[in-house]
């Protein structure tokens, strides 16, 4: 392909990269401006602003405010109606340098090419996910997560497919293909495939998850490395976050995925050449599209770069847990029928039985909502009162509002009904079997790995807990198995997954932060993982520790 | 005094060619921002209009230029009537020109026009069969469909207003016809549906695909731009594709049409690999019935060819900014086409008064000067009918070699854009974006939308906001889609606030086709036509208050009300939407679900339904036979 076979192009990039090399991010908005400009592109700037809830301690920002600056590449003879999006996000320091001057490069070679059918929009993103996340809601005019900022001047059409880059250095020893994006959405599996396709037919190492693939399927260790590497995926799906800034771009439909170049100590690296080759290759056939990918998979796991499980394959497993919940059901259902052998009371047991069933209920929500909402409505109080950031004070409050669900609604129902009786605590069971069911059900459905974990741990507590089992036995395992738990659970798999083990303490913080950010999430990009588990998982979760103290 | 009446028809004959096809515009001028109620009755004629500013610009200018190239033209106007003398009887006149204009981005914009006039009568049940200049293919359209009126364009690619500034002739992405049919037509929709099948076969195009959901009847943005006093819009039809792709194929026949063909005149310039490896394309043929003369006893039918191409300098520049004809076209020029009457080529100067900015080889010593699209501009001329424009070399090969990169362009006053807001696949809303950049001056727009049926919209979500405050349109003209049958029809008069954007935003939401409605491509989207917003935009000059220029002061004080509007149509970009679409392998999942259900399930239904069953003795065993025998021969019942 051209961009190598020319050495004046390829002159003219390396003497970029090497400009770049001086630090340039803190966006240099008037340089990218006129950069642009010369290479023949529209280019148009967007300014935005936001206060975050509360301050980011990973990335240190509070009060955000950037400029995101894009260069429109026309097509000749298209009428703006379909475009495709190359991004790079500038982010303080000199992290990404490489990919905004590569980005330039290749925008500089695009410009003189007479084959584009769609518009190819050059982003530089300011403070990664929040500047793209206002391009995209100015983009499409939508405002979902309350940010200021000042509306588009030049548009594309609609947006086709992006690709978003990040580099760290001039050269690579392989790419990375980031695939999850916010809410565990996943791009159509086509967009993995021409990637991979691509690293083959240049020959670059190719890795997703960070993991190369390895050959030996039958072996025991190479087929421990694809489910370590499917794991992988499982955990940051389940997560809901964008773990890229394409992951914003698929709540717009748009397939998108971040290509990260991964600079190791193998010996062969890849110079920026071959990744503009690389880019090229995608492009042109992104470009060729006539249609939005859709022929393959949007439900799929990956083992692998080149092999995927599909949504046909992991669904059973996830029905063969929910089944479960089903079952016992059907089980206190036909117990509930049948009226009791021994006192007469059964039918006098209803009315309290209803009540006693709401109470709960209500109480439980209560709670969760107070989790949902609190964090953040009392952090200034708590920082006044204690010794703690902002930060720590949303967190410790979460935590702290949900160690007090435990102890507060265990025994509401006598509030009203005075004494708990055998059908109560089945009615209630049967009930909250049933709820589990459908939320798992739903959650599934939107996100796999969130619902598939979470069935995981809730199920078998679910399925055993009655008022007759061992209390204090149970109701350690009970807690052990509680979002709460599962969640530091996860971040500790997660890191012995990565090969990165963290001893307790540092995964301790870790566990904090992770809860900050995931509010956080929410807050700035609507992820619903946070929601989810406080408004719904979490009372769920709370009326089987109900049963367990049932009286 | 005698060399001062001998130039001004010159100038006349100039300007005339010009100010037509601004002036094309001015007839709707006059009509686009006052009150509907006027605007349905306006019968002044566009030839008229025509002549009237042609004569007076004509008179101003030829004043201000009377100084050195009076002469040239003067002299040059001698020679013409020698080259037209063997044609006696000129019922008929081919023209062509052709203007290029090099834009501030290196980039350049050539324009080409064919005008063939016909003093005949196509109507009121006369034959006409003996053609001689105008195409006869067209001329028996004219007469079979009556139509009065016929404007159609294909266009490949978006006109960038902002870069490249107004064209001279504006046109949407893909293709466009509107049709004027004259008052005996009775069935109008039958007459337009066999007239796009013609056209269809004529330009090789897919204009067989305009049907009653995708045809609308404008009730003020489209006015007749020739003679004639039906602006009953029943007799007007609008359609457009924006999907329409243009290539080679249409234009063949195009250039068929041509008098010279491809063979000589300008005309030798249309070569496709060229035309088509540029950032814009855009050919349009235009039919009407203007005045022969001053007085307007007789008509004649206009038939006016235009092309227009925009050449891109990073795409063939090589870097290099210049241009030449053999760059652009690959071809040069040796020789006018010996049919027209007058073969031109004009290059926009005005930005380059001094020759700072470009230089142009060979130079020029004629100049002319015309308003176009409200602003004055300065052209330098080569008169291909001229021998000594070829020069030594018997061919004209024009170069523009820049200068300086430097220079900015007058932002064009009006400008529009659209675009899709939301996410999802249920709702959304259609955002269009106008911008008046006049500093001190408002002014009115008319904005056509023509959306497709299976975008429901909800018109009382129609907002119009400029300035962040409401702007209500004094002139709504609604017509509400049907399903399958026609498409949505939104036209209203909004006034531009000076130096603002005013938003129109409208919800819609998108209709489940039926799986046979669905195209080839459904996951591409579906296509919804640009809209057209027509306006009477107050004039560059008019805005010009830079006192320093060198002007008389009597000539400066009230705006001139030739030059104090001028007429402008700009058309957004067409949008591209999607609309719910099932899984089209879910059918095959289904049939080969069902096939298997019928197979087994049915099958061995039926089987059991159509079997009839007999109860089989079972065959007895050996002791049992050989008993029956004994028993048989001893004369007892066997058992």
């Amino acid at each position: 392909m051209g961009l190598l076979s020319d050495p004046n192009r390829r002159r003219a990039l390396i003497n970029l990269l090497t400009r770049l090399n001086a630090p340039i991010c803190g966006m240099p908005v008037e340089w990218l401006v006129k950069t642009m400009q010369a290479r023949g592109l529209e280019v148009y700037t967007q300014r935005f602003s936001r206060t975050l809830p509360f301050p980011d301690e990973n990335k240190e920002r509070y009060m955000v405010k950037g400029t995101n600056v894009y260069g429109i590449l026309r097509a000749p003879r298209a009428p703006r109606t379909e475009a495709l999006v190359l991004s790079a996000p500038c982010t303080p320091g000199d992290n990404n340098n490489q990919a905004v001057g590569l980005l330039l490069g290749l925008a500089q070679y695009f410009r003189n090419q007479i084959y584009w059918a769609k518009d190819i929009i050059f982003l530089v993103n300011d403070h990664d996910l929040i500047g793209m996340q206002a391009w995209l809601e100015g983009y499409h005019h939508t405002n979902t997560t309350g940010m200021d900022w000042s509306p588009l001047q030049g548009r594309g059409g609609s947006i086709q497919a992006a690709l978003s880059l990040e580099l760290s250095s001039d050269v690579v020893t392989s790419m990375d293909l980031v695939l999850e994006g916010l809410n565990g959405q996943l791009p159509n599996l086509d967009l993995a495939n021409l990637f991979y396709a691509f690293c083959q037919k240049i020959g670059v190492l190719c890795t997703i998850q960070g993991k190369l693939q390895r050959n030996d399927w039958d072996s025991v260790s190479g087929y421990s490395h694809a489910v370590q590497t499917m794991m992988l995926m499982v955990m940051k799906q389940a997560s809901g976050r964008p773990w890229g800034d394409h992951g914003l771009f698929l709540r717009y439909h748009i397939e998108a995925a971040t290509i990260k170049g991964i600079n190791s100590f193998r010996q062969y690296k890849t110079d920026a050449t071959t990744i503009g080759r690389l880019l090229e290759g995608m492009y042109r056939k992104l470009n060729n599209l006539l249609e939005r990918l859709h022929q393959s998979y949007f439900f799929y796991l990956m083992p692998s770069l080149s092999h995927f499980v599909s949504i046909g394959y992991y669904m059973p497993a996830f029905g063969l847990l929910a089944v479960i919940l089903l079952l016992r059901a059907l089980d206190l259902w036909v117990q509930l029928a049948t009226p009791p052998p021994t006192t007469e009371d059964g039918i006098a047991d209803i009315d309290p039985g209803v009540l006693s069933v709401l109470t709960p209920l209500v109480i439980s929500h209560l709670t969760g909502a107070a989790l949902y909402m609190l964090p953040i409505r009392f952090q200034e109080m708590a920082v006044e009162h204690f010794p703690v950031s902002e930060t720590e004070a949303v967190v410790l409050t979460a935590i702290a509002v949900y160690t007090a669900g435990l102890a507060l609604p265990h025994n509401t129902h006598r509030l009203l009904s005075g004494e708990g009786t055998e059908q109560g605590w089945r009615v209630l069971k049967l009930v909250a079997l049933l709820y589990l069911a459908v939320l798992l059900g739903c959650t599934a459905l939107i996100n796999f790995s969130l619902g598939f974990i979470l069935a995981l741990t809730l199920v078998p507590g679910a399925a055993f807990v009655t008022p007759h089992v061992p209390k204090v036995l149970s109701a350690f395992v009970l807690v052990i198995l509680s979002p709460a738990c599962t969640l530091l659970f996860s971040v500790f798999f997660f890191q012995e997954l990565q090969e990165m083990p963290v001893s307790f303490l540092d995964g301790w913080l870790l566990y904090l932060s992770v809860i900050s950010q995931g509010i956080l999430d929410h807050f700035l990009y609507g992820s619903l993982v946070y929601p989810l588990i406080a408004l719904l998982v979490y009372p769920c979760w709370l009326l089987f520790w109900n049963i367990l103290f049932w009286k | 005094m005698a060399a001062h009446r001998s130039c001004r028809p010159v100038w006349l004959f100039i300007l005339c060619s010009f100010s037509l096809f601004i002036i094309a515009g001015s007839q709707e001028t006059t009509v686009a921002p006052e009150q509907h109620a006027s605007v349905l009755d306006n019968p002044q004629t566009a030839a008229e209009t025509a002549e009237q500013t042609a004569g007076e610009s004509g008179g101003v200018e030829e004043r201000r230029w009377e100084g050195t190239e009076v002469r040239d033209a003067a002299a040059q106007k001698q020679a013409e009537p020698a080259v037209l003398q063997p044609t006696p009887q000129p019922k008929d006149d081919f023209q062509e020109e052709l203007v290029v204009r090099p834009l501030h981005s290196g980039d350049i914009y050539a324009s080409f026009q064919f005008r063939t006039l016909w003093e005949t009568d196509f109507m009121r049940g006369n034959k006409v069969s003996h053609y001689r200049l105008f195409p006869k293919s067209l001329g028996q359209v004219i007469s079979k469909f009556s139509v009065r009126e016929l404007h159609i364009s294909f266009t490949q690619g978006y006109w960038r207003t902002m870069q490249w500034g107004q064209p001279y002739l504006p046109s949407p992405p893909g293709a466009e016809l509107w049709v004027w049919f004259q008052d005996s037509v009775t069935d109008v929709d039958a007459t337009w549906k066999e007239l796009t099948n013609v056209l269809s076969g004529i330009f090789c195009a897919s204009l067989n695909f305009i049907d009653s959901t995708n045809t609308v009847q404008p009730s003020a943005s489209f006015k007749p731009l020739g003679i004639g006093n039906v602006t009953d819009h029943r007799f007007l039809r609008y359609a457009t594709l924006p999907r329409e792709i243009v290539c080679t194929e249409n234009l063949t026949p195009w250039k068929k049409l041509l008098p010279c063909g491809s063979k000589a005149g300008l005309a030798v310039l249309l070569k496709s690999e060229k035309l088509f490896h540029s950032s814009f394309h855009s050919q349009a043929v235009h039919i009407r019935p203007v005045c022969q003369d001053w007085q307007c006893k007789t008509t004649s039918w206009e038939l006016r060819q235009t092309l227009n191409v925009v050449f891109d300098l990073h795409n063939s520049g090589q870097g290099k900014r210049e241009w030449s004809l053999f760059k652009m076209f690959s071809r040069t020029l040796t020789e006018a086409c010996p049919l027209a009457s007058s073969s031109k080529i004009y290059i926009d100067i005005t930005d380059n008064p001094e020759g700072e900015q470009f230089e142009l080889s060979p130079a020029t010593s004629l100049l002319s000067q015309a308003m176009v699209l409200g602003d004055r501009r300065t052209f330098s001329v080569y008169d291909l009918t001229q021998q000594d424009t070829f020069g030594s070399v018997r061919s004209l090969n024009l170069l523009i070699r820049w200068k300086s990169t430097e220079g900015d362009m007058l932002r064009p006053l009006l400008h529009a854009e659209r675009y899709v807001a939301g996410y999802g696949l249920q709702t959304g809303e259609i955002h269009t974006l106008m911008y008046n950049h006049h500093p001190y001056r408002s002014f009115p727009v008319l904005q056509l939308d023509s959306v497709p049926w299976y975008l429901r919209l909800y018109i009382h979500t129609l907002t119009v906001t400029s300035k962040g405050k409401d702007n209500k349109p004094s002139y709504i003209h609604y017509q509400p889609s049907k399903d399958r049958v026609r498409p949505h029809l939104l036209e209203m008069l909004v006034q531009l606030p000076p130096n603002s954007v005013t938003e129109v935003t409208v919800q819609f939401e998108r209709a489940l086709l039926k799986w046979t409605e669905y195209t080839p491509d459904p996951n591409h989207g579906f296509y919804v036509g640009s809209s057209v917003i027509s306006s009477l935009v107050p004039s560059t000059v008019a805005m010009d208050t830079n006192s320093t220029r060198e002007r008389p002061l009597f000539s400066s004080f009230f705006p001139c009300k030739e030059e104090s509007s001028y007429f402008v149509r700009v058309y957004t970009e067409p949008l591209l939407v999607n609309l719910p679409t099932p899984d089209f392998s879910m059918p095959y999942n289904v049939i080969c679900l069902t096939c298997t259900v019928v197979a087994v399930g049915y099958g061995s239904l039926y089987n059991l339904l159509t079997r009839s069953f007999q109860i089989e003795e079972p065959s007895p065993g050996l002791a049992k036979r050989i008993a029956n025998v004994i028993r048989k021969m001893r004369g007892v019942p066997p058992l």
